[in-house]
């Protein structure tokens, strides 16, 4: 049986998703990166592994997400796509009439709108955290509250309180100025998951017009606080996936399988042993960092120069 | 400014009697120079020209000429030449542009100053051969635009700009001038490419100096072009100079549905230039500025306005000194993917 691997490697989360020829995923796996986006991946590689036999045959792996060049290099994937192509077309398999996407991840948050299939516009945040799921996990640590626990936390509350969040330092001030002062723990993480979803709306959403089916993935779309808001303040329902988690490395999988070649993969790649090194090139006065990534000892690729005079060897 | 140095070098060179001082390209030390002295939160400009007057100043310069004006640049050479003298330099810094305005009379007396014997006649001499100089590069530069990113042979179309504008920086009359353009545009067009008649076309608008300076941007049209992506862009030193005030005029008339007034800068211009694009069945259109500039914000909305009317799409790029390149180059690639998958 065909299959193929879809990785989806981004900030703070790993994905994985093998799907045969009719995009039913046939297993699937969601780790944190960790900062080692290449360990992270050869564990993810082992718990994938474990549902497959060998009738499977892996025909193609795509690689997207943050690290996606580095990864495709370790898997000699078919496909290195950008996280919004791999999060539309991932959506569009399960739910063809969407119009909206929203997304937001560990380090950036994007929208994503489409008409007939098609993506027709798209803005990805810019300069800023504070829409983001690392901000909100970092407010639970601060909080001493589980991040799983945080969306139902905040459901309780029937009193969010206002928290200047444009920007993540102001709004940690202001969070800790309203414990201080003395309201319920619940009002607080209600209010935080409120200031997510206007600041993604002011910042991201600037300008988009939203319509409906309304889609909201990525990690923080698992927080039904956040989720919540979104419908109240947008007014209109917002699906949230079961599998919401794993549309970008869906959407790179299918996409992967869109580009076959006959070539047969091989997922033996815990002893491949990997590794970057960073030289600064003396060419000129820009100093350009150039990365060079061996693969066993080997170069297999570097990136990072801005001219020609640096060759590589 | 790009290429537009050989020009300016040519025209200094020829009218007054003194040793010019090519300012080094701009690389990271410039910013990074230019960052360390400047307001935070001033434009990026601002951060890549005082950058550049300090190097040029190390490197023994002891006369700045500064040309800027239209927006807060005006402003802009009145305090780097507070900030170099704080730092301890002794110069001369002139501003070509007052309040605004190119004064003729005021820039006389400029060139006067810099060298006693100018020669009138033999200035304005110059300078036409110096205005038509500028007219064919960028003519030159647009049909390298249109076609750079079909070229066969890599790096063919700026290895023959580069032989041409070395030729252009020993000619002594408009004559020969003209006949090595003419000589070099059927060389350029003999220069074999694949491009396809239906190929993706994408309009470039926004801010006057992240646009021309390749650096600022990040080698933006490089990167579109490497996307087999033909290149449309309206703002050259030749607009800037000679076509700006026609230009927002006509905008004014042609896009009274969006806007009544005159806008900052060239905001005007860029409404006018985003509804003839639309209309001229572009596949997108993407704005760059760099952050903090006050009239490209003000003009945003109405582009999104127009671009909706029109159903083009627009994508919006703010640069700083500390934008990540990783980031600009996704948000690239996405938008090569969509306006692709628009076109099927």
């Amino acid at each position: 049986m065909n299959c193929y691997l879809g990785v989806d490697i981004g900030s703070i989360s790993t994905k994985g998703v093998i799907i045969d020829d009719d995009n039913n995923i046939i297993t699937s796996a969601y780790i944190w990166t960790e900062g080692n986006p290449v360990n992270a991946v050869k564990k993810l590689i082992e718990i994938l592994k474990k549902d497959l036999d060998s009738r499977h045959v892996i025909k193609g792996i795509g690689t997207t997400g943050s690290a996606r060049k580095l990864i495709g290099l370790l898997l000699n994937a078919n496909i290195v796509k950008n996280e919004i192509m791999a999060h539309a077309i991932g959506t569009l398999s399960l739910y063809p009439d969407v119009k909206t996407i929203l997304e937001i991840g560990g380090q950036d948050s994007k929208i994503i709108l489409l008409n007939n299939g098609i993506i027709t516009d798209y803005a990805m945040n810019t300069l800023c955290a504070a829409g983001t799921g690392s901000f909100l996990s970092s407010q639970a640590k601060r909080l001493s509250i589980n991040i799983e626990d945080f969306g139902p936390l905040a459901l309780k509350s029937t009193n969010p309180v206002k928290i200047a969040a444009r920007c993540t330092v102001f709004a940690e001030s202001d969070l800790i100025h309203k414990a201080q002062v003395g309201y319920k723990k619940e009002d607080i993480v209600a209010g935080l998951c409120k200031s997510i979803v206007l600041n993604y709306l002011n910042n991201v959403g600037k300008g988009k017009k939203i319509k409906s089916p309304v889609i909201f993935q990525g990690g923080v779309s698992k927080n039904v606080g956040v989720l919540k808001y979104f419908k109240e303040i947008l007014n209109t329902d917002v699906i949230v996936d079961p599998n919401s988690h794993l549309m970008g490395a869906l959407g790179i999988a299918i996409l992967t399988k869109k580009n076959k070649t006959n070539r047969v993969y091989d997922l033996n790649i815990q002893n491949i042993e990997f590794s970057t090194k960073a030289i600064e090139c003396k060419g000129c006065s820009n100093n350009c960092e150039i990365l060079r990534i061996y693969k066993d000892n080997k170069l297999v690729d570097s990136w990072g120069n801005r001219c020609d005079k640096y060759i590589k060897n | 400014m790009a290429n537009y140095y050989i020009p300016a070098r040519y025209l200094m060179e020829k009218i007054v009697d003194a040793e010019i001082i090519e300012s080094p390209f701009i690389t990271s030390k410039t910013i990074e120079i230019g960052n360390k002295y400047s307001p935070e939160f001033v434009c990026t400009p601002f951060k890549y020209t005082l950058g550049t007057l300090i190097e040029s100043l190390d490197m023994g310069a002891n006369v700045l000429i500064q040309f800027g004006g239209g927006c807060r640049y005006g402003y802009y050479s009145e305090l780097q030449k507070q900030i170099l003298k704080d730092l301890g330099y002794k110069f001369e810094l002139y501003n070509l542009v007052t309040a605004g305005k190119t004064d003729i009379k005021r820039i006389y007396k400029i060139i006067k100053k810099i060298d006693r014997k100018f020669n009138t006649f033999k200035g304005l001499y110059y300078i036409f051969i110096t205005y038509k100089m500028v007219k064919y590069m960028d003519k030159i530069d647009d049909y390298i635009r249109q076609n750079i990113g079909f070229e066969v042979e890599k790096n063919s179309f700026t290895n023959l700009l580069n032989e041409m504008l070395k030729k252009f920086k020993s000619v002594n009359n408009p004559i020969s001038l003209s006949i090595l353009y003419h000589k070099y545009f059927k060389k350029f067009k003999k220069l074999k490419t694949n491009k396809p008649k239906n190929c993706l076309k994408v309009g470039v608008i926004g801010e006057l100096y992240t646009l021309q300076e390749p650096f600022s941007n990040y080698y933006l049209e490089k990167e579109l072009a490497s996307f087999n992506i033909e290149i449309k862009r309206f703002t050259n030193v030749n607009y800037l100079l000679f076509s700006n005030k026609k230009t927002t005029n006509k905008a004014l008339k042609k896009t009274k549905k969006y806007m009544k007034y005159k806008m900052g800068a060239d905001a005007s211009s860029n409404v006018y230039w985003t509804k003839y694009l639309a209309e001229n069945k572009y596949d997108g259109i993407i704005h760059i500025k760099s952050s903090f500039c006050t009239p490209e914000i003000g003009v945003m909305p109405i582009l999104d306005k127009v671009a909706n009317d029109y159903n083009i799409p627009i994508i919006y790029f703010s640069f700083d000194a500390n934008t990540s390149e990783v980031g600009i180059k996704t948000r690239i690639e996405a938008f090569y993917d969509m306006i692709e998958m628009r076109r099927k």
